[in-house]
């Protein structure tokens, strides 16, 4: 056991942090949220970012990135130090955090050129186009048709929970390209301009009441057949290697964390009948439950960031990361609205609500969460075949 | 940043695992269970030649002079191989109070012996969190009176660290006149626990001295409960073990029945609840030498947690097995007991929890 960072890595968080104290105040306000395009104060900030590698930070220099050799312990310093000082960590979405390690890894010359830079800068936004109405947990069974026509595709169908995609500039989508199965050998990857002729986007309002997701509609949208990444059928392989720079990415508990930390503060602030809710000896036993798990959250992504660094593969003990996290989410979020019990229900701004009725937002959003981006039961479907060794469930065999 | 067990730590918890596969099957298990004494002298030789007893002790006396984390780790096998060993005061509890408050000359003339395993120690501390069937043992000018009930490894155990009026920890040797002990049958008969009635006894010995214990018998209880709680992660990494290899093999409805969806989300949830319980295990046996001032909260969560997670898992592991989980002569059961017993020792998960709150200064004002 040995949790420093060591001294080399101490000095880059000096350098970090002498960053943060000198720009600072050129930092725009908040994170970045899923509701609009960055502002001039952003692009300008991310300008800054880049320049000294504390965006695009593994993205190469030719195609207008950091070209830092990948570090998950420099990683880590960035986001504690920028967390720290509560600074943005500048543009951020499905176009820097997906579709530029893809481009990295499988786009043409052309494409790495066309849309690396301006999307690590901020200037064109992407939504991701994967889950339809009838392909959700079975993401492969998806069925927008993309067929060649002379120098184009056209795309017919529909995707849905499309973040961002009533202001994105472009969208990467799985469409089925050959109708014959093979089911996953069938889909290729496309870049689609969400500004062709064709498209219509309808925002989806969610339980929350927000409106963060999309459906979009496909009528006859052409696109160059030089939009496609990797060959026709290849769309899924390549998909899942983004998925998988996705599942690398450690299990931070630091919103766990900080969450916990707000859930104490309102059980030291709430009272019924007089009494404290940290008072309460049935609420604060709920409270100390969490702990222990918030603990344990805390110091296994402690130790899965030292199989990263040892690049030993952690097994079961990273597959779970997803399915606990979003747990624990929505259980802190489910104490704090029954800490304030008929409190806890108020929202859409109303007389004596809490924290602008976040608590409530977080209680249900964290919902969303567990289902978005593979379901508990797919995520414990995951744990079971490919970190215990359980076998699949028989499919059943297709209609003739 | 190395978040994990060290080479030196992986190769002990080999060593002694070889050592439990090979020398303890459960067939000697159920020996020793059904033996009067719990106790088999050659395992313990066994034990002592790999330097168990000795792993805190200081090398000065013969010891490893290691740290909790290790003893943490060989907690974790026995507890996976449900091993009968008078481990837990011998080996933990016994040395880190002496180590913490024991006079040079106390430390010289108990811990050598230790180490050798030539002497066991019981320890008779339970009521510092739970006092029932007025059960307690006061000094009374000078002499011991009273009772102590659950006693950890009693029956083996050639002299007793007895907590005294909450702040005192006098060493009782077992044959000390006044003194008598009685095995407490429980579910677990892996390890013994007992009664130990104090009859006017002049101690030996006061750890720290008289009153002046108070941090000993924190020390002591901190590394119990880590111990605990590791013990518990051992037998859950077999239960769930036992589990998956048998949903693996068990046919119905021609299929396996790990195939069905309804079988391995149970095992995905104990893969999901013991893997961080697991890392909260090694931090706070860590914490105990390295962040002191966090030992105590960190012993209560993880003793409180293992046994929340370690009991809701052995009664899953027990599920999927079926019918034949809930025989006697299918080992799984060793393991739901073992577990039974430790989540009750030193504070069942309530009082934990509660004890938790108040190191935090959350507990009413």
């Amino acid at each position: 056991m040995d949790l420093t960072y060591g001294d080399e890595y101490e000095a880059f968080r000096a350098d970090v942090r002498r960053f943060l104290d000198e720009h600072h105040q050129r930092a725009p306000q908040g994170a970045m949220g899923l509701g609009g395009r960055p502002d001039a104060k952003m692009l300008e900030w991310q300008k800054l970012l880049i320049e000294h590698g504390y965006a695009a930070r593994t993205t190469p220099r030719e195609y207008g990135g950091y070209g830092a050799e990948p570090d998950l312990l420099e990683r880590v310093i960035i986001d504690e130090e920028f967390a720290r000082a509560g600074a943005s960590r500048g543009v951020s979405g499905q176009g820097p955090d997906m579709l530029v390690p893809t481009l990295v890894e499988h786009g043409t010359e052309e494409q790495k050129r066309a849309w690396i830079a301006p999307t690590i800068r901020g200037e064109v936004i992407w939504c991701q186009g994967y889950s339809e109405p009838g392909s959700g947990s079975d993401l492969a069974s998806l069925q927008t048709r993309a067929v060649v026509d002379g120098d184009d595709f056209v795309i017919n169908g529909q995707k849905i929970w499309t973040t961002s995609a009533h202001f994105a500039d472009m969208m990467f989508a799985l469409v089925r390209t050959e109708p014959e199965p093979p089911k996953h050998g069938g889909i290729s990857y496309l870049l689609v301009p969400m500004k062709s002729p064709g498209i219509d986007v309808r925002p989806l309002r969610t339980m929350t009441g927000g409106a963060e997701f999309n459906e979009v509609f496909f009528t006859d949208v052409r696109v160059p057949r030089s939009n496609i990444v990797g060959q026709c059928g290849e769309g899924w392989k390549i998909a899942n290697t983004t998925l998988l720079h996705e599942r690398n990415m450690l299990g931070s508990s630091a919103q766990l964390e900080s969450a916990f930390e707000g859930l104490v503060r309102l059980m030291q602030q709430e009272t019924c009948n007089g009494v404290r809710a940290i008072d309460s000896p049935l609420l604060r036993d709920s409270l100390l439950r969490l702990q222990a798990r918030i603990l344990a959250a805390k110091y296994h992504s402690m130790r899965l960031l030292t199989c990263g660094l040892k690049r030993e593969w952690p097994g079961a003990a990273a597959l779970i990361i997803k399915l606990t996290g979003c747990q624990l989410s929505y259980d802190i979020a489910a104490l704090a609205v029954d800490v304030m019990g008929e409190l806890g229900v108020l929202y859409h701004h109303s007389k004596y609500e809490r924290a602008g009725g976040l608590w409530q937002f977080q209680y249900m959003l964290s919902i969303g969460l567990i289902i978005g981006g593979g379901t508990a039961q797919i995520q414990k479907n995951i744990i079971a075949e490919r970190g215990l060794g359980l076998p699949r469930e028989p499919r059943v065999p297709e209609k003739a | 940043m190395d978040f994990g067990l060290s080479q030196e730590q992986q190769m002990l918890e080999q060593t002694l695992l070889r050592y439990a596969e090979d020398h303890v099957p459960t067939k000697r298990v159920r020996a020793i269970m059904a033996s009067d004494s719990g106790h088999d002298p050659a395992l313990w030789q066994g034990l002592v030649e790999l330097g168990i007893p000795g792993l805190l002790v200081p090398d000065v006396f013969g010891g490893a002079g290691l740290t909790l984390l290790d003893v943490a780790v060989a907690a974790r096998v026995l507890g996976h191989g449900a091993v009968p060993a008078p481990f837990l005061g011998t080996a933990v509890m016994g040395p880190v109070a002496l180590i913490t408050a024991g006079t040079p000359a106390q430390q010289k003339e108990w811990l050598p012996r230790i180490a050798a395993g030539t002497t066991c120690i019981g320890i008779a501390a339970t009521e510092v969190v739970s006092r029932r069937e007025g059960a307690g043992v006061r000094d009374e000018r000078g002499a011991l009176v009273g009772k102590a009930l659950f006693v950890i490894d009693s029956a083996t155990a050639n002299a007793f660290l007895v907590v005294v009026d909450t702040e005192s920890l006098a060493l009782v040797p077992r044959d000390a006149p006044g003194v008598s002990v009685e095995t407490l049958a429980t579910v677990d008969a892996t390890r013994r626990v007992g009664e130990l009635k104090l009859d006017n006894v002049r101690p030996a010995d006061w750890i720290g001295g008289r009153g002046g214990a108070a941090h000993a018998i924190e020390r002591m209880l901190d590394a119990g409960r880590i111990v605990l709680a590791s013990d518990i992660l051992g037998a859950c990494d077999r239960a769930l073990a036992m589990a998956v290899e048998y949903a693996k093999q068990r046919k119905q409805f021609d299929r396996v029945i790990g195939s069905f969806q309804a079988v391995k989300h149970l095992c995905a949830e104990m893969v999901a609840d013991l893997e961080p319980a697991r890392s909260l295990v090694w931090y706070a046996a860590h914490a105990f030498d390295a962040a002191p001032h966090e030992a105590s909260l960190m012993a209560a969560h993880a003793k409180a947690h293992l046994a929340e997670v370690g009991t809701a898992l052995v009664k899953t592991a027990t599920e999927i097995h079926g019918g034949i989980g809930f025989t006697d002569d299918y080992d799984l059961h060793l393991w739901f007991k073992r577990v039974g017993l430790n989540r009750q020792l030193f504070g069942g998960p309530d009082a934990l929890r509660a004890h938790a709150a108040q190191l935090q200064g959350w507990d009413a004002a």
